[in-house]
């Protein structure tokens, strides 16, 4: 009898039925409509036999921009769950004032808060900057593909990964409720004892190995990979500020990693970093996730500035204003993040000099930020302004973000902070910069390049309408926060006493989540009449924007090796300047083409660390052993195929591009 | 078009060439890639130093460094290793004279020394563990065990490369694949012995201060 428990346990860990929130309605509900939806897509790809398709051109392909677009689906997937967690916390915050308790117990309440914090960073804005990047910078550096091309599809599948895992938190047992950051001793073994907090830590540490592969992974495509010609001082300013967002990443993410690392050894070996007693210390948690976390507020805004940058040079049809300031400022910023960490917990006792210290610090960063804003005014000042939606987002961005800038130096003063740590005018200050900074940015990059990815623009009128709404609604969501907060409302708060004066601004902010919602769905109707009016959209020139950079130099999409012949760049807007020269593309001449060959590998390692988490996680010892082995099996068998690359035949090249010269000719 | 206020910055407008007729081929970056890696390696242990630095002396109660750490042993333990980087650097020297044989040798004996050294820190941790000085005893102890485990389970990684490697160099010769790999694998091996200078200097020698 007691041999058989053991295996049980050996096999299932502390898996069991009762793992499965059924007394909850709300997950209830929310798995039906999952499991309804899920079955569908999988029926119908089923149907459409697309699953050859798909696993042969986009699961194992090793192709930056094929990955580049899967980092982007998956980042607007989860864009849809973490805005899901959004605007049920503000319903629940509009009701629950008073007797009424609203419909969300705190239990499952503070589940909420913490995915969608963590979603929207780690699987929201990771994912889609990393995917522009992607993209983006081989095609802007005149390359046919990132240095790494196979641990670019690994790192793209890790970070899958962890999201997925995330995912099946939401059915199968219960997510963290630590908030997103997961201080100690809250998230320790005493306090925390269920799989919340594992989830939330084996999915960060699957996840984490994928961005820190593909942070090494841009950083050597731009030091190494350049065309010829093209010094660091003409390299795009998009490049430049994913050069310093990929050395932030190698930085920090290795702190994340060894922090989050201490955590489970503490849950799982009981061991003292970070506990009350024994001399274990928490402020070291403290100190060292932040001083991951601050670096990766600048990851997360960096390549949006470089995005505003190409955007508003394209559309004032002039060259950026203060290139060399430009990269300056991104450098000092890229530098300084470092050196501000300790702003996040004033209040927690360093004393007077060192909190003096880091508020100037923090001070200091709104100077290069601040040259930004004007180096973006001044390309626009005499400029010949086109109001295409891109733009429409980037002075969107200039006037939010210039609101959350001042209220972020408001904090940055600790006397200040004092008053205002953990009330809702933080939460309204960041969420003023990464929505007005970070995701308007992603607008603005995903509308601006979608022509170059997909060979057809955006549908102009739902774009407008997906960027008012967001716009307005984010005015109307986050404002009334700042007022709460300066009333002295805490975050993470489900429930309030009856006060008419404080539930007005929740249910203004409630509202302002439902402008939002009708943003997120008209910028989906903006895909969709995209697609279907992609004839009328079509991009014959591949330069629909008169671009100035290299990617618009090839036709869109873009060919599999990119550039038949390797540009050579003699000028900061390398494109711009070929126009100038009436550059005329080559017809003949085309020679065979280098590429490396579509692998399995990472699709699979990745799918097995999943298992190995979801096991991890659940106690699952056996099968945690297994999926170990299995691990370290493929990684190693991976290394015994060396026949990884082939030629694209230059009959194959001269046909593509026979096909680009013709596309040409249709639209002269 | 818009009005910009173009120029071009040499004078021969025509000379310009705006594409290479020949075959591109970047430059490799795996060697600069590894090299990041290993960066953000040493981070890692950078904050498993600071931790250590910041626990270090937190006995709660237990035993202290100048109790536990047996100093001979760990001396034995530390010129394993730094024998092990010699002989890997004699590897890499056979390796550019093209002798196949005598690399593999050489790689033998530097997993043999890796194992050595591996063999001695798990007696050691065998030992403190016996004496009840595990690492959930004190922060002291766990930050011990983490740091010197983590370079351990690197070390054993390495060796398990290591192994690897011999078995693809048996089977393929110095190919330039391999000859890539095996400058990898020399720049972890390295790695590691520096991260263990830091160890035996920070915790060893200074633990037993009193």
């Amino acid at each position: 009898m007691l041999e058989q428990l053991d295996l049980t346990q050996l096999i299932f860990g502390r898996l069991s039925w009762d793992a499965i929130p059924l007394h909850e309605p709300v997950i209830v509900a929310t798995f039906v409509v999952v499991a309804i939806g899920g079955v569908a897509l999988l029926g119908a790809l089923t149907y459409y036999r697309v699953w050859g398709y798909l696993w042969k051109e986009w699961f194992t392909s090793i192709d930056h921009k094929k990955i580049g677009i899967m980092y982007m689906v998956l980042g607007l997937v989860m864009l849809l769950r973490g805005f899901a967690d959004a605007i049920m916390m503000r319903i629940q915050q509009a009701w629950a004032f008073g007797d009424a308790t609203g419909y969300l117990p705190p239990d499952h309440y503070d589940q909420i808060f913490t995915a969608h914090g963590v979603i929207m960073i780690f699987f929201v804005a990771m994912p889609l900057i990393t995917g522009i990047m992607n993209y983006i910078i081989p095609l802007q550096i005149g390359a046919r593909d990132v240095a790494f091309p196979f641990l670019n599809n690994f790192s793209f599948w890790m970070t899958a990964s962890g999201a997925a895992l995330v995912m099946a938190s939401l059915f199968i047992g219960e997510f963290a409720k630590t908030g997103w950051l997961a201080y100690p001793p809250l998230s320790g073994i005493m306090e925390s004892p269920g799989v919340g907090v594992d989830y939330y830590l084996w999915a960060l540490q699957i996840a984490g190995v994928g961005t820190l592969l593909s942070g090494i992974n841009l950083l050597v495509t731009i030091v190494k990979m350049r065309a010829p010609g093209m010094n660091l001082m003409k390299m795009p300013v998009f490049t430049w500020t994913s050069l310093c967002t990929n050395v932030l990443i190698v930085a920090a993410f290795p702190v994340l990693t060894a922090v989050l690392g201490m955590l489970l050894l503490d849950r799982y070996l009981g061991t003292a970093f970070f506990t009350n007693d024994l001399g274990g210390n928490v402020m070291m948690y403290i100190n060292l996730i932040w001083i991951w976390g601050h670096p990766e507020v600048y990851i997360l805004i960096l390549p949006a500035f470089g995005i505003f940058s190409e955007v508003v040079s394209t559309y004032s049809g002039k060259r950026l204003f203060g290139y060399a300031s430009m990269v300056y400022a991104t450098v000092v910023i890229t530098v300084l993040s470092y050196m501000v960490w300790l702003h996040h917990f004033f209040t927690m006792g360093s004393g007077a000099s060192v909190n003096s210290f880091f508020g100037i610090t923090t001070m200091i960063i709104s100077i290069p930020t601040g040259a930004k804003i004007f180096n973006w005014l001044f390309t626009m000042y005499r400029g010949r302004i086109r109001f295409e939606v891109p733009m429409l987002w980037t002075i969107g961005f200039i006037i939010t973000f210039v609101i959350g800038g001042m209220t972020g130096v408001l904090l940055a003063v600790p006397p200040a902070d004092f008053v205002l740590h953990n009330s809702l005018f933080l939460v309204a200050h960041f969420h003023n910069v990464i929505i007005g900074g970070v995701l308007f940015g992603l607008f603005a990059g995903i509308t601006y390049w979608y022509p170059k990815a997909f060979g057809y623009k955006l549908d102009p009128f739902w774009g407008k309408m997906s960027f008012w709404f967001w716009t307005i609604g984010f005015y109307f969501a986050f404002m009334p926060l700042y007022v709460l907060g300066l009333m002295g409302v805490t975050r993470r708060m489900s429930q309030f006493e009856e006060d008419a004066a404080m539930q007005f601004w929740f249910q203004v902010a409630a509202f302002g989540a439902f402008l939002i919602a009708l943003g997120i769905l008209f910028f989906i109707v903006q895909l969709v009449v995209s697609h279907r009016r992609r004839d009328q959209l079509r991009d014959t020139t591949g330069d629909p924007w008169d671009g100035r950079t290299l990617e618009w130099a090839t036709s869109s999409p873009p060919p599999q090796y990119n550039f038949a012949f390797t540009p050579r760049v003699h000028d900061l807007d390398a494109w711009w300047q070929m126009k100038q020269h009436k550059y005329r593309r080559p017809e003949q001449g085309f020679k065979a083409i280098h590429m490396p060959k579509n692998t399995a590998a990472g699709i699979i390692l990745a799918g097995i660390s999943t298992v190995l988490g979801f096991a991890l996680v659940w106690h699952m010892w056996l099968l945690a052993g297994v999926s170990f082995a299995a691990l370290l099996a493929v990684a190693i068998g991976h290394t015994f195929n060396y026949d990884r690359d082939y030629h694209i035949p230059a009959e194959e090249v001269e046909r593509v591009e026979a096909e680009r010269t013709r596309m040409l000719a249709s639209h002269v | 078009m818009s009005e910009t206020t173009y120029t071009p910055e040499s004078g021969d407008v025509e000379a310009l060439e705006f594409h290479v007729t020949e075959d591109h081929h970047p430059e490799t970056g795996t060697l600069l890639g590894f090299w990041l890696y290993l960066m953000s390696d040493c981070l890692i242990f950078a904050c498993l130093f600071a931790t250590y630095g910041v626990l270090g002396r937190s006995y709660a109660g237990g035993p202290t460094g100048a109790e536990l750490f047996d100093l001979p042993l760990v001396a034995i333990n530390t010129s394993f290793l730094l024998l092990s980087s010699i002989t890997y650097g004699f590897a890499m020297l056979e390796t550019q004279r093209k002798r196949v044989g005598a690399t593999i040798g050489w790689l033998a004996v530097t997993g043999l020394l890796g194992v050595a050294f591996l063999g001695l820190e798990l007696y050691e941790f065998a030992h403190l563990l016996n004496e009840g000085a595990g690492p959930q005893r004190s922060a002291f102890l766990t930050s011990f065990f983490a740091l010197v485990g983590t370079h351990g389970l690197h070390v054993l990684f390495g060796i398990i490369w290591l192994v690897v490697l011999v078995v693809q160099l048996r089977k393929h010769g110095l190919i330039v694949e391999n000859q890539r790999r095996l400058f990898c694998l020399s720049m972890f091996w390295h790695f590691l012995d520096v991260v263990w200078i830091g160890v035996f200097t920070f915790v060893y020698l200074m633990g037993v201060l009193p």
